[in-house]
C-alpha cells in the first residue's frame, strides 16, 4: 500500500465548513461588522449533513457557515468601507479630544459612506427576484415609518421609509393591484399582485411604539438599510413600467385641488408636497399621457403545454380580476375622523372609489361632508348625530368584507350600531375535509350568485336556515369520520359477534338474517385493507402511520370547531327565546 | 527659640494664609498667641486622640511631659459656666494642650476679617496699582539677551518635505481636498439592462427565505365565535411554553374597529423574523408527498386464495384451567388437549364432545398425538414425565395393535446406562389408558414425533446441562442424548417431515443437524431476542419461527440463514406457529388473543420467493393473565384450525 495516510480532517466536509468564530477572524471584522455583513449580503449559516465530522469530532453546538460564502464575503468593497469608518470614527474622536474644531469639520465632510447598490444588483441579478423578496422590506418600511422621530433611529431613515411605503401605496393605487385585506389584531395585512408576484405586507396600527428592550436594533436599522435601497429601487422601476414620474408627482388636476388649501401649516414647500402625496386622495403624474382606450383588449393565445381549458380558466380569472378592479367605481365615501384613514383611502382608491375627509383631520381632502353626491359614509361609533338621507353610514369593516368578498355586500349588516359578522382572513384556502366556517359557506353562496338569506324577516326562518347548513356540515363531517371510524366501527362489530357466538346452547326459531351486502363489502374492504397494512415494510409502515396521524388530527381539530360552533349558536338561539318571551 | 525669631501673625505673608482652610489658619494664630505661656507640645501636627488614654498629652521642648488640665466640669458646670461667664463666647480649647484660651480683641477681629473674606493684615492694601514689566513699549534693554537661532533664519526642511509630498499628491490626485459631490441619483434604474452572466451559480444555489406565514381566521379582530378560546384553553395557553404555543397571540373578539389596541409584541415578531432571515440556518427539504393508499402494497385478494379458515365454528369447552397444547390425531377425528388443570381430555372434533378425561400427576405441558396412523399413542408431558397414552379411541384393531406392540418388548441382554428411566404403566394407570412411563432428571416442556412415529424427542430446558434434548425410539425403549455441549437454552425442537434433520431452537438461532452424519448444517439467524416456536413447511425448505418479540421470521432454507421476511402482525408475543400439511397455509397465535392466518405459497420453481399473503385474522379467545393464545394446530386434511388458549378454551375455526 503506497502513499502518505490521509489525515483527518483535513479533506471533505471539515474544509468546507467555518465556524463562525473562525469566518470572522478570516475577515478580520468585529462581530458586529460581521453580522452587518452578513445581513447585507444574505449570507446564512448552513447546517452540515455530518456535524460531527466538521467539527473534527466535537459535538459543541456551534453555526457554521461554507467556506465559499466567507471566501466571497473576503473581496467585498463594503468590507473596506466599514474598516475606513472605523477609522473615521478614531480620528474624530481625537480631533473631538484635542479641540481641534477645524478638523472635526473636515473630518465630518469626508465621512466615509458606502452604497448598497452593487449588493442588491447582486443580490437579485434581474427585477423579477427583487420583487420576490419585496414583502420583508415593506413590512419594515412601514414599521419603521411609524417610529416616533427620537430615539431608537435616525430621523432620516423613518422619513426616507416613510417615503418608499407612500411611494409603494401611490403604484399599488395605480396599478390598481391590491387583492385581499385583513384586518388582524396584529396589523393590517394587504397583499397586492405585481408584476406576477405575489406581494404581502403588514402595516401596524397607528399607535406609539412601546419600544421593547430586548430587541436589538441596531439589526433592524442594518436590515432597514438593505430594505430602503433594495425598495428604492423597485419602487424606481414599477414607476418607471407605468410611465409614471419618479419621485412620484401629483397630477395637474390634483396639483390644482390641493393648491388652495391651507398651505401655511407647513414650514416648508416640500413638506406639504409629502404630505400631500401620503394623503393618497389624488392621482400621480405621467411622464407620457394616459391614453383612455381601456376597451382595446389583448388577444388570448394559449401558452406552450396549455390545453383550451386552462386558457379559459385564465381568461375568467383575468376577467373577475378586471371586475374586482373597478369595485368602488362610481361610489363616493367620506370618512369619518375616527376611522383609520390612511387604509381606508389606500383601499378605497385602490378599487376605484373617490374619498374625501374632513379638511381639518388630513390635507388632501377634496370635497366635503355636505356633498350630495356621497353613497357612503363610513363611522365607526355607535350612533351619529346629524345624518344625511341619501347616504349609507356605515362601519369600517364593509369596506375590508367587500374586497375580500369582491363584491359589494349588502350593507345592512354593517351598519351603525350593529353587531358587525366575523371578519374572515381571506389567505385562507379550505381544502377538502377542512373545516369551512358557515360565514364563509354564506359568502361563497353570495358570490355564487344566490340569493342573500333574509335574516330580518323572520328569525325562525333564519335560524332553521342555519341549522339545515349545519346538517348539511355534519353530513360532511361525517363522512370524513366514517372513513376514520370504520376501522373502530368493525372491530367493535366482530367483538360483538365473538360475544354473541357465547350465547347458551338453548336451541331457538332462526330468523333469517338479511345481510346487508354494502356492509359486508365494506367490511371485506377494510379487512382487506387491515391485512395489507400488516404486511408494509418497516420504513413505509412508519410514514403511513405518520400520514394517518396527520389527517386524523386535521379531521379532529375540524370537528372540534364544529362543535365549539354549535354550542355557541345553540346557546345564542336559546338566548333569543328566552328574550321573546320576556317580551311577549 | 525658633518661634521669637519671626514676628508673630502680623507679618506673615498672605499667600500662605490663602492656601489654608480657615480653621486650620484660625488655630496657627492660636498657637502663636499661646507663645508667652511657653507651653509648647512638640508632637507635632497628629490626631491628638492619640493621646486619648494618657494622662499627658504631649511633650514640652525640653522633653518632659505635658500634663492634660485637671478638668472636672461635667454638663452642668459647662453650662454654669455658659450662662455666666460673659466671656465663654472668645473661649476656645486648644487641641494642642487642652487649656483654655481666652481669645483677645484683635484674635477676635481677625477671625470676623477672615469669615468675611478679606485680608488677616489690615495693612493690606490689595488695590495696589501694576507695574507691566512685559509692554509692547520696546526697551532699550532688553528683558532677554538671548542671540537668536540660526534655524530662524531659513525654512524647514521638514516642513518643506512635508508640504512637497501633499502638493505632489494633490497635483496626482490622491488626496482631494473636497469629496467628490455625487452625481449619480439616490436611485435609477438597477435593472435597466439585465445580462444573463450576472445569474452566477451562487443564486441557482440560493435557497430564498420562506415568506412569512399567511393569518387565518383566529388573527382577525372580529374572529368567529368558534375560534376564541375558552376558558381551560386559555389557561393552558398561558400555562404553555411560548416556544411551544401553537398560536403566539391570543384571539380576542373586538366589537368595532376603533376598538382594536396596538399589538405590543408587533416588533418582536419583526425582529424574530429578522433573526430567522440572517441567523437561521436554511436547508431543502424533500415533502413527502404520498398518497397513503400508494404505500399499501398490493397483495392478491384473500378471496382468490380460499380456502382458508374464516369463521369459528367450535369451542370446546372443559378445561378449567389454560391449555397449555393441543394435538390432533392423524386421521383429524380426535383432538387431545392437555392443561394446567391436570388432565389430557380427548375430543372428538366434529362433535365438540369430550370423550374422555385422563387425569395426570401435574399440569400438562405438551401433548403430541403419534403421526402413525397404524399406531395410537399419544405423548403427554409434565413435569418430569413423558407418558405414553393409548386413548383407545378409532379403530380397536389399531389400539390392541399399538398394545401389543409396547407389550411385546423384550428386554435386551445388555443394559445401557440411560438418561430416562422407561416404566411400564401398570394398575390403575394401565386402566387409564398409560402404557409406558418415562421419568427424566428435570421438568420437560415440549414432547415431538418423528413421522414415522417411532421416535420421539423431548426438550428438558436447562441452561447448565448438555442433556437439554433426549430422542427416545419407543420400540427398543432406547433413549439418546444427541448433543454433548450446550449451544444455549433449547426453546423446541423438531424433525425434519422427510429428511434425517433435526431443528432446534436455541433463544436465538435455530440450528439444523444432519442426523445420519451427526454433523451440524446450518444456523438459523433469527433476527430475535427470543424464540418462542417454530414449525416446519411440509416441504421441508421453510422454516417459520415465532417469538417473543412479536416477530414471526420465515426462512427459506436454500435462500439464506436470514429470514425471507419477518412478519410484524401481532401486537403481542407469539406463542405457537404452525403449517399445514397440504394447504399453502400457517398460523401464528399470540398473546393478544388473535390467530392470523396466512397463505404461504411455496413454489416448486427455486427462482420463484414464497408468496406470503396475511388473509384472515381469527379472534375469539379472551384474554386471561395477559395470556391469549397459546398453542394453534391445523386438522391433517380440512384447512381448519384448531387453537387453544388461557381462557380454558379450545376452538375450530373452519
Amino acid at each position: 500500500m503506497g502513499g502518505l495516510q490521509k489525515k483527518k480532517y483535513e479533506s471533505g466536509s471539515a474544509t468546507n465548513y467555518v465556524s463562525r468564530n473562525k469566518a470572522r477572524k478570516k475577515l478580520s471584522l468585529s462581530l458586529a461588522d460581521f453580522r452587518r455583513l452578513c445581513i447585507l449580503k444574505g449570507i446564512y449559516p448552513h447546517e452540515p449533513k455530518h456535524k460531527k465530522k466538521v467539527n473534527k469530532g466535537s459535538t459543541a453546538p456551534r453555526t457554521f457557515y461554507l467556506l465559499k460564502d466567507i471566501r466571497f464575503l473576503l473581496h467585498e468593497p463594503v468590507v473596506g468601507k466599514f474598516r475606513e469608518y472605523k477609522i473615521f470614527v478614531r480620528k474624530l474622536r481625537k480631533a473631538y479630544g484635542k479641540a481641534e474644531w477645524s478638523g472635526v469639520e473636515r473630518m465630518k465632510e469626508n465621512k466615509p459612506v458606502y452604497k448598497l447598490d452593487h449588493i442588491i444588483k447582486e443580490r437579485y441579478p434581474t427585477f423579477i427576484d427583487a420583487l420576490r423578496d419585496v414583502d420583508d422590506a415593506l413590512s419594515m418600511c412601514f414599521l419603521f415609518s411609524t417610529f416616533a422621530r427620537t430615539g431608537k433611529c435616525h430621523v432620516q431613515t423613518i422619513q426616507l421609509c416613510r417615503r418608499l411605503g407612500v411611494e409603494w401605496m401611490n403604484y399599488i393605487i395605480d396599478l390598481r393591484s391590491l387583492r385581499k385585506v385583513f384586518l388582524s389584531i396584529k396589523g393590517i395585512y394587504y397583499q397586492a399582485e405585481v408584476l406576477g408576484q405575489t406581494i404581502t405586507w403588514i402595516v401596524p396600527y397607528q399607535f406609539a411604539h412601546d419600544h421593547p428592550t430586548d430587541v436589538d436594533y441596531r439589526v433592524m436599522a442594518t436590515f432597514t438599510e438593505l430594505y430602503t435601497t433594495l425598495l428604492g429601487f423597485v419602487n424606481f422601476r414599477l414607476y418607471q413600467t407605468l410611465n409614471l414620474v419618479y419621485p412620484p408627482k401629483l397630477d395637474g388636476q390634483g396639483e390644482f385641488n390641493l393648491k388652495s388649501e391651507c398651505e401655511e401649516d407647513y414650514a416648508l414647500e416640500s413638506e406639504s408636497y409629502s404630505e400631500k402625496l401620503s394623503a393618497l386622495s389624488a392621482s400621480l403624474a405621467r411622464t407620457v399621457p394616459l391614453v383612455e382606450d381601456e376597451e382595446a383588449e389583448p388577444d388570448h393565445f394559449p401558452a406552450e403545454g396549455e390545453d383550451l381549458e386552462t386558457m379559459e380558466a385564465r381568461e375568467k380569472i383575468e376577467l373577475e380580476q378586471n371586475k374586482q378592479k373597478k369595485l368602488f367605481e362610481g361610489l363616493k365615501f367620506f370618512l369619518n375622523r375616527e376611522v383609520p384613514r390612511e387604509s381606508l383611502a389606500f383601499l378605497i382608491r385602490c378599487f376605484g372609489g373617490q374619498v374625501s375627509w374632513d379638511k381639518s383631520l388630513c390635507i388632501g381632502s377634496t370635497y366635503d361632508e355636505t356633498d350630495e353626491m356621497i353613497t357612503h359614509h363610513i363611522v365607526d361609533r355607535p350612533t351619529i348625530d346629524k345624518q344625511y338621507i341619501n347616504r349609507y353610514y356605515i362601519q369600517p369593516q364593509w369596506v375590508y368584507d367587500c374586497v375580500n368578498a369582491k363584491i359589494l355586500l349588502p350593507v345592512e349588516e354593517y351598519f351603525l350600531g350593529v353587531t358587525l359578522p366575523p371578519h374572515l382572513s381571506p389567505f385562507v384556502e379550505e381544502s377538502e375535509g377542512d373545516y369551512v366556517p358557515p360565514e364563509k359557506l354564506k359568502l361563497l353562496a353570495l358570490q355564487r350568485g344566490e340569493k342573500p338569506r333574509e335574516e330580518t324577516e323572520e328569525e325562525e326562518e333564519g335560524d332553521e336556515e342555519e341549522e339545515d347548513e349545519d346538517d348539511e356540515e355534519e353530513d360532511d363531517q361525517s363522512e370524513e369520520e366514517d372513513e376514520a371510524e370504520d376501522e373502530a366501527n368493525l372491530a367493535e362489530m366482530e367483538e360483538k359477534r365473538a360475544q354473541g357466538k357465547r350465547l347458551s346452547v338453548k336451541v331457538t326459531p332462526g330468523k333469517v338474517k338479511q345481510e346487508n351486502r354494502m356492509r359486508t363489502e365494506q367490511e371485506e374492504k377494510a379487512e382487506e385493507k387491515r391485512l395489507a397494512i400488516m404486511m408494509m415494510k418497516k420504513k413505509e409502515k412508519y410514514l403511513y402511520d405518520k400520514i394517518m396521524f396527520g389527517k386524523k388530527r386535521n379531521v379532529r381539530e375540524a370537528n372540534k370547531l364544529a362543535a365549539k360552533r354549535k354550542a355557541h349558536d345553540d346557546a345564542n338561539k336559546a338566548d333569543k327565546k328566552q328574550n321573546k318571551k320576556k317580551k311577549c | 527659640s525658633a518661634l521669637e525669631r519671626h514676628p508673630p501673625h502680623v507679618g506673615s505673608p498672605p499667600g500662605s494664609l490663602d492656601r489654608l482652610a480657615p480653621d486650620q489658619s484660625l488655630l496657627i494664630f492660636i498657637t502663636f498667641s499661646v507663645r508667652s505661656q511657653d507651653i509648647r507640645n512638640t508632637v507635632g501636627n497628629i490626631p491628638m486622640e492619640w493621646y486619648k488614654d494618657y494622662p499627658h498629652i504631649g511633650y514640652d521642648l525640653e522633653g518632659k511631659k505635658i500634663f492634660k488640665p485637671i478638668r472636672n466640669k461635667d454638663e452642668l458646670d459647662e453650662f454654669l459656666d455658659k450662662m455666666e461667664n460673659p466671656d465663654y463666647w472668645r473661649t476656645v480649647q486648644d487641641k494642642m494642650t487642652g487649656a483654655d484660651i481666652r481669645l483677645s480683641d484683635e484674635q477676635v477681629d481677625l477671625v470676623h476679617r477672615l469669615q468675611q473674606g478679606k485680608f488677616g493684615d489690615v495693612n493690606f492694601n490689595e488695590y495696589e496699582p501694576a507695574i507691566d514689566f512685559f509692554s509692547n513699549e520696546v526697551m532699550i534693554h532688553p528683558v532677554t539677551n538671548r542671540p537668536q537661532d540660526k534655524r530662524s533664519f531659513i525654512p524647514s526642511l521638514i516642513e518643506k518635505e512635508k508640504v512637497g509630498k501633499l502638493v505632489h499628491a494633490i497635483k496626482m490626485g490622491w488626496i482631494k481636498p473636497h469629496r467628490p459631490k455625487e452625481t449619480t441619483p439616490q436611485y435609477y434604474d438597477l435593472w435597466a439592462k439585465e445580462d444573463p452572466n450576472s445569474i452566477l451559480g451562487r443564486h441557482k444555489m440560493h435557497i430564498p427565505a420562506p415568506k412569512m406565514k399567511l393569518p387565518g381566521h383566529e388573527e382577525s379582530y372580529n374572529p368567529p365565535p368558534e375560534y376564541l378560546m375558552s376558558e381551560e384553553e386559555r389557561l393552558a395557553w398561558e400555562q404553555q411554553d411560548p416556544e411551544y404555543r401553537k398560536l403566539s397571540f391570543l384571539p380576542q373578539k373586538l366589537a368595532c374597529l376603533r376598538a382594536v389596541p396596538a399589538y405590543s409584541r408587533f416588533i418582536h415578531e419583526r425582529f424574530e423574523r429578522c433573526l430567522d432571515l440572517y441567523l437561521c440556518p436554511r436547508q431543502r427539504k424533500m415533502r413527502v408527498n404520498v398518497n397513503p393508499e400508494d404505500l399499501i402494497p398490493k397483495l392478491p385478494k384473500p378471496k382468490d386464495l380460499q380456502p382458508f379458515p374464516t369463521t369459528q365454528s367450535l369451542v370446546y369447552r372443559g378445561h378449567s384451567s389454560l391449555v397449555r397444547s393441543i394435538s390432533i390425531s392423524p386421521s383429524g377425528q380426535w383432538l387431545v388437549s392437555g392443561s394446567d388443570d391436570c388432565t389430557v381430555r380427548f375430543w372428538e372434533v366434529s362433535t365438540a364432545r369430550c370423550l374422555k378425561t385422563v387425569e395426570v400427576g401435574g399440569a400438562v405441558k405438551g401433548v403430541a398425538w403419534n403421526p402413525n396412523l397404524s399406531i395410537c399413542l399419544v405423548a403427554v408431558s409434565y413435569d418430569d414425565t413423558v407418558v405414553l397414552l393409548n386413548p383407545g379411541l378409532g379403530d380397536r384393531l389399531v389400539c390392541t395393535a399399538t398394545d401389543q406392540l409396547i407389550s411385546s418388548y423384550e428386554e435386551p441382554e445388555e443394559v445401557k446406562d440411560q438418561p430416562v428411566q422407561w416404566a411400564v404403566a401398570e394398575g390403575e394407570g394401565h386402566e387409564q389408558g398409560h402404557r409406558l412411563i418415562l421419568k427424566h432428571p428435570k421438568a420437560v416442556r415440549q414432547v415431538t414425533w418423528h413421522g414415522k412415529g417411532d421416535y420421539l424427542a423431548c426438550v428438558i430446558p436447562d441452561n447448565g446441562s448438555s442433556l437439554q434434548v433426549v430422542i427416545h425410539q419407543v420400540s427398543k425403549r432406547r433413549t439418546q442424548n444427541p448433543f454433548r455441549k450446550n449451544k444455549g437454552l433449547v426453546q423446541c425442537v423438531s424433525f425434519h417431515p422427510i429428511r434425517p434433520y433435526f431443528f432446534v431452537a436455541t433463544q436465538r438461532y435455530v440450528r439444523v443437524y444432519n442426523l445420519i452424519k451427526q454433523e451440524l448444517t446450518k444456523k438459523l439467524m433469527a433476527n430475535c431476542k427470543w424464540i418462542s416456536s417454530m414449525a416446519i413447511h411440509p416441504g421441508g425448505d421453510n422454516v417459520i419461527c415465532g417469538s417473543y418479540d412479536c416477530r414471526l421470521a420465515w426462512f427459506d432454507l436454500d435462500l439464506s440463514t436470514k429470514p425471507y421476511k419477518v412478519l410484524r402482525q401481532h401486537k403481542k408475543a407469539l406463542r405457537s406457529v404452525a403449517y399445514h400439511r397440504h394447504y399453502p397455509l400457517f398460523v401464528s397465535g399470540s398473546d393478544d388473543g388473535n390467530v392470523i392466518v396466512c397463505h404461504g405459497m411455496v413454489y416448486n420453481d427455486l427462482l420463484q420467493n414464497p408468496l406470503i399473503v396475511p388473509v384472515k385474522v381469527l379472534k375469539g379467545h379472551t384474554i386471561t393473565h395477559d395470556l391469549g393464545v397459546l398453542d394453534v394446530t391445523f386438522h391433517p386434511t380440512q384447512p381448519w384450525v384448531f387453537s387453544s388458549g388461557a381462557d380454558g378454551t379450545v376452538r375450530l375455526f373452519t
